[in-house]
């Protein structure tokens, strides 16, 4: 089942291989499409009465020796996950079917690869096959940035490629590191995750805060969290918007799945012992580029840095360790994943018109493109947290658990660690929010009408540029309209993804919790090590 | 003598051809000289064939010559399509008056020199004592200064000859010298026997500083066969002096040979004593303080390099480096029943000279595949815009590029993989972390290469690369690209198989220490 749904990009890229380039894009919207329907039908034979429990598992030897199997399955957070990729994968295949001019094959070949390693990411069960993918998706990304991109792509994509790669070098490291005792205590190698996370959540508390700390190394700066956040704006100012759209939507949230299914529980005690320091760099992360958005006039790089805000909060639900928290923070992640995504696809359309982002050359859109204002507005308050949309609820969760850290809930002695004052941190990074956001919506949506000179731009002109319609064509409606039918959906039903992945995040959270509930001698001896 | 002779019939069947290629070489005719490249690779194929069906040789590492004898016979048949078919346009050119290059005409003494280098490479890991090693080290050296310098025209092809030939005869002396302090301290050239004694040493007191200042010395001059800092400076200057197909062989087949003899040599010390703790804390200090250096700098240099032979030059010997973590590891693992073959430092380090081999050849030979008016590409802007022009050659560099900064899923990651448990395994955290740290460094300059044909246009630099007219050429690249994709399903194989080559002599390993007391045991061989 989950394996369909992998070999059904793998054809779609074979095709695109093998047929004229002008094919390219209505083959990969095809691809793409079957591979959302076949998710429909994983969706609907998922079970979500056991929605905690690894389903639709399938697995293959692969490297014997090494304990080393390619096996697949999900919970339901990593199917929310996949649902949300395989959802906008076809949308940006829309997206981008003018924007592209040259070399219009390879880019929808690096669009459907990166779209089976991300898929990859959250099916993979077995450890080294999710590092596989996760480093995986760094080699379409970076064509994507590199060849597509805008003027400053080459330094840009280099930068992007670097900083992940190393830190997941780091966390390979950390991951080896648990293998490898999991190898010393029962004497066969294995990379089964439930297996490692088990071995792992055994640790010394000192050898859990070093695993961590590697583990961060890859997660944080995917993430990105505040100091390890510098790549972000360049990329994605520089790539060009599909690439924008799924570097936002999705590739950022592999560092925080990956910090949900692998800093967590496999580091319970130094998790929460280090959790206020990782929320205070969220804080500090949702303020600082709050305001570093307030100031932009690039409109592409003032989105790119909300995203910084925004996975901040998102990281804080999980630090806050509690239920309300990391389900918050699950719900945020696809929220963001929508409501960014549709932001940058609004964006890319305007810049595909004009050939600019620069707030100082367009303002007051809405005189010409009442449609287009339409959906801006709408997730930009989507993304604001308006209440009835999607980003309200993920918004509100995670602070709510960061405020209610601490509190004894449903009657476990919690060891939540953060508290009112995280949350009261964070709740300004909500105003901010609403103040640069709606700035940037009346500069560029209202105010004086003002579009760059066309004789000015006449090098930035494309042949196609003629052949847009001034306001959104009908394929442009189409593909935010199903993004904007979502936000409202999960707005006013947010249960349907809150029920559905709250038995994973309570047994995450309950992990945690048990894991400090132990007296940490008892841990020691366990161990065998001891320190 | 003669059991000795009965597992050397790869070598001989090498050495045969090397007589034949002699003959056809100086042939009146021109047909039979082009023939020299069949005559070669017939060659190469029966000692492969001979070479999986010998027995095990009697050294410590009887294993050895099963696995590597092979793979040097796949990668030199490689190595010898990549040196490519004579382009008879030159060889018309040349009769017109046009000046003799060495590379683009039939090559009969060049080919003779390539299968005695290989066929010295295959020798090194027979040997059994001091002076086999210290021949068969300088039979694969030898050759390949005549190659530098005759396989091109040019003077820097001459220069970095010179300097290779003398560089390499000062580090022939420093490990000489080494062996016969070795020999000094053990009173044995018999690896074997030499093993014997350490042991007996190292049961009485430790092993003596004669010995360890052998083996030091041995160490650091064969680190000059694999370019390991400090012997790394002729490097960059010889691999960009020698012609391309040249440079390609000049990376694996020395290299290779020793890390072979390093293996040998390590060995008489390997997991020594009881439960194999015994092995000499300076040789430890000293194979890490080498894995660090080589690493950092081979990657400090490459990383401010324009001329692409350099950069791969200057991370050949980053390649080193990570290999030597390999040997650093296998100091607590090998032999031991109990481990898995991917814990095995000294497996690791064949996997990966296998896969390097394999990967940076195809980097090499997109290189010579690829010529300006008949002259070699130098700097990164020659590449560009490469993929618009000719996109197979630009998939090829990106996939091996890919593969030697060892990006998932490529065989490169596993090569590294395996080297990092392995040295995780032996707790060496720090190196661990080093290793990791120079991997990302390494990429920059490999996304670089990968990147440059893609991302970049062409230029008006790049508008006058074409094709080099050698079909061989072609293809051999191609298959090194195949193979860093299509060897990551074979890795259990080639890991296992790996781990089996570099198992000690169990005879030594277990009832030595089980069984006989130290004394009695060299007594008896004496």
């Amino acid at each position: 089942m989950l394996l369909t749904l992998l070999l059904i990009p793998t054809l779609t890229a074979l095709i695109i291989m093998l047929r004229p380039a002008r094919q390219a894009a209505l083959i990969a919207l095809i691809g793409s499409m079957v591979a959302l329907v076949w998710a429909c039908f994983v969706w609907s034979a998922f079970d979500f009465g056991d929605s905690a429990s690894i389903q639709l598992a399938a697995s293959w030897t692969w490297i014997e020796p090494m304990g080393l199997s390619f096996s697949l399955g999900v919970d339901s957070v990593a199917l929310m996950l996949v649902m949300l990729t395989a959802l906008l994968i076809p949308l940006s295949v829309l997206g981008s079917w003018t924007a592209i001019t040259e070399r219009v094959r390879e880019f929808f070949l690096w669009l459907i690869i990166l779209e089976i390693a991300m898929l990859a990411v959250f099916m993979a069960r077995d450890l080294l096959v999710f590092y596989l993918a996760f480093e995986f998706t760094l080699v379409p990304m970076f064509f994507l940035i590199a060849v597509y991109g805008s003027t400053n792509r080459a330094r840009a994509s280099i930068i992007f490629f670097l900083y992940t790669f190393t830190g997941s070098i780091i966390t390979l490291v950390g991951l080896l590191y648990v293998a490898w005792l999991q190898w010393s205590h029962t004497g066969h190698w294995t990379f089964d995750i439930a297996t490692l996370t088990a071995t792992a959540a055994s640790m010394s508390a000192t050898q859990q805060a070093w695993v961590l700390l590697a583990l961060c190394c890859g997660f944080a700066v995917k993430v990105p969290l505040f100091p390890v956040h510098t790549w972000l704006p360049l990329a994605h100012t520089e790539a060009p918007t599909a690439g924008s759209v799924i570097l936002a939507a999705v590739l950022l949230k592999l560092g925080t799945y990956g910090l949900y299914r692998f800093a967590m529980p496999m580091c319970p005690v130094a998790f929460s012992q280090y959790a206020p320091l990782i929320a205070t760099l969220c804080i500090i992360g949702i303020i600082y580029a709050a305001l570093v958005c307030w100031v932009q006039r690039d409109v592409k790089r003032l989105i790119a840095y909300s995203s910084v805000s925004h996975l901040g909060f998102c990281v804080l639900g999980l630090a806050a360790i509690n239920t309300a928290g990391v389900s918050g923070s699950v719900m945020y992640m696809i929220n963001h994943g929508l409501s960014t995504g549709a932001l940058f696809l609004c964006i890319g359309m305007v810049y595909e018109r004009y050939h600019t982002r620069s707030m100082d050359e367009l303002g007051g859109m809405a005189r010409r493109m009442p449609i287009w204002t339409f959906f801006t507005v709408f997730f930009v308050m989507s993304s604001v947290g308006l209440p009835g949309l999607n980003g309200f609820v993920g918004e509100f969760l995670t602070i709510f658990g960061a405020f209610t850290s601490g509190q004894p809930l449903q009657g476990l002695p919690t060891t939540g660690p953060l508290g009112p004052w995280y949350a009261a941190f964070a709740g300004t990074g909500m105003i901010l929010a609403a103040i640069y956001l709606l700035y940037f919506t009346g500069h560029l949506v209202f105010g004086k009408y003002h579009v760059p000179d066309a004789s000015h731009g006449g090098v930035h002109e494309h042949a196609h540029h003629h052949r847009l319609p001034r306001d959104l064509s009908l394929r442009e409606v189409l593909v935010l309209t199903p993004l904007a039918i979502f936000c409202v959906w999960l707005g006013v039903q947010p249960d349907a993804i809150l029920s559905r992945i709250e038995a994973p995040v309570n047994q995450v959270v309950a992990s945690v919790e048990f894991a400090n509930s132990q007296p940490l001698a008892a841990l020691v001896t366990e161990d065998g090590e001891g320190r | 003598m003669l059991d000795r002779v009965a597992i050397l019939w790869p070598e001989i069947t090498l050495l045969m051809t090397v007589m034949l290629l002699m003959l056809t070489g100086t042939s009146k005719d021109k047909d039979l000289r082009r023939a020299g490249s069949w005559i070669a690779a017939m060659g190469l194929f029966i000692a492969f064939v001979l070479a999986v069906r010998m027995p095990e040789p009697d050294t410590l590492l009887p294993g050895l010559a099963g696995f590597v004898r092979p793979a040097a016979c796949v990668v030199g048949l490689l190595l010898l399509l990549g040196l490519g078919s004579v382009d008879t346009r030159y060889e018309y050119e040349i009769d017109g008056g046009r000046q003799f290059d060495p590379l683009d005409t039939t090559q009969g003494e060049f080919l003779c020199f390539f299968l005695l280098s290989l066929a010295g490479l295959m020798l090194c890991t027979t040997a059994s004592d001091l002076i086999w090693l210290f021949l068969a080290l300088e039979m694969t050296s030898l050759p390949t200064y005549i190659m530098v310098a005759s396989g091109r025209s040019k003077i820097v092809a001459q220069e970095a000859a010179v300097k290779y030939f003398f560089l390499g005869a000062a580090a022939a002396a420093i490990f000489l010298y080494g062996f016969a302090m070795l020999y000094g301290a053990t009173g044995s050239l018999h690896l074997i026997d030499i093993r014997t004694a350490l042991e007996a040493q190292a049961a009485n007191g430790g092993i003596g500083a004669l010995a360890i200042l052998g083996l030091t010395l041995s160490v650091i001059g064969i680190s000059f066969k694999i370019a390991a800092v400090p012997m790394h400076f002729y490097t960059a200057d010889v691999y960009e002096g020698a012609a391309t197909p040249v440079t390609a062989f000049l990376a694996f087949v020395p290299k290779a040979a020793g890390f072979v003899v390093l293996m040998l040599l390590l060995s008489t010390v390997l997991h020594l004593g009881e439960g194999g703790q015994a092995w000499p804390e300076a040789i430890r200090v000293l194979l890490w303080v080498l894995a660090a250096l080589t690493m950092t700098v081979g990657n400090a240099l490459a990383m401010w390099q324009n001329r692409i032979k350099r950069v791969l030059a200057y991370s050949s010997i980053a390649h080193s480096g990570y290999m030597l973590v390999g040997l650093v590891a296998a100091m607590e693992t090998t032999g031991s029943a109990a481990d898995s073959p991917t814990t095995n430092g000294f497996a690791a380090v064949l996997f990966y000279l296998v896969v390097y081999g394999l990967t940076n050849l195809g980097a090499f030979l997109v290189l010579a595949c690829l010529q300006r008016r008949g002259e070699e590409l130098e700097t990164f802007d020659d590449l560009e815009g490469l993929w618009d022009r000719h996109g197979g050659y630009a998939t090829i560099m990106a996939l091996c590029a890919l593969s030697l900064m060892g990006l998932p899923p490529l065989i490169g990651f596993f090569a590294k993989l395996f080297l990092f448990t392995s040295a995780i395994r032996a707790g060496e955290y720090t190196l661990v972390i080093i290793a990791g740290l120079n991997s990302a460094a390494a990429a920059w300059y490999y996304l670089r290469l990968a990147g440059v044909g893609w991302v970049k246009r062409p230029g008006t630099a790049a508008a006058e690369v074409e094709r080099s007219p050698s079909g061989g050429r072609r293809f051999a690249a191609g298959i090194s690209a195949v193979a860093a994709i299509a060897l990551v399903v074979m890795t259990a194989r080639l890991i296992t198989a790996g781990d089996d080559a570099v198992r000690l002599r169990t005879s030594d390993l277990i009832d030595h220490h089980a069984t006989l007391p130290d004394d009695t045991s060299t007594a008896a061989r004496h």
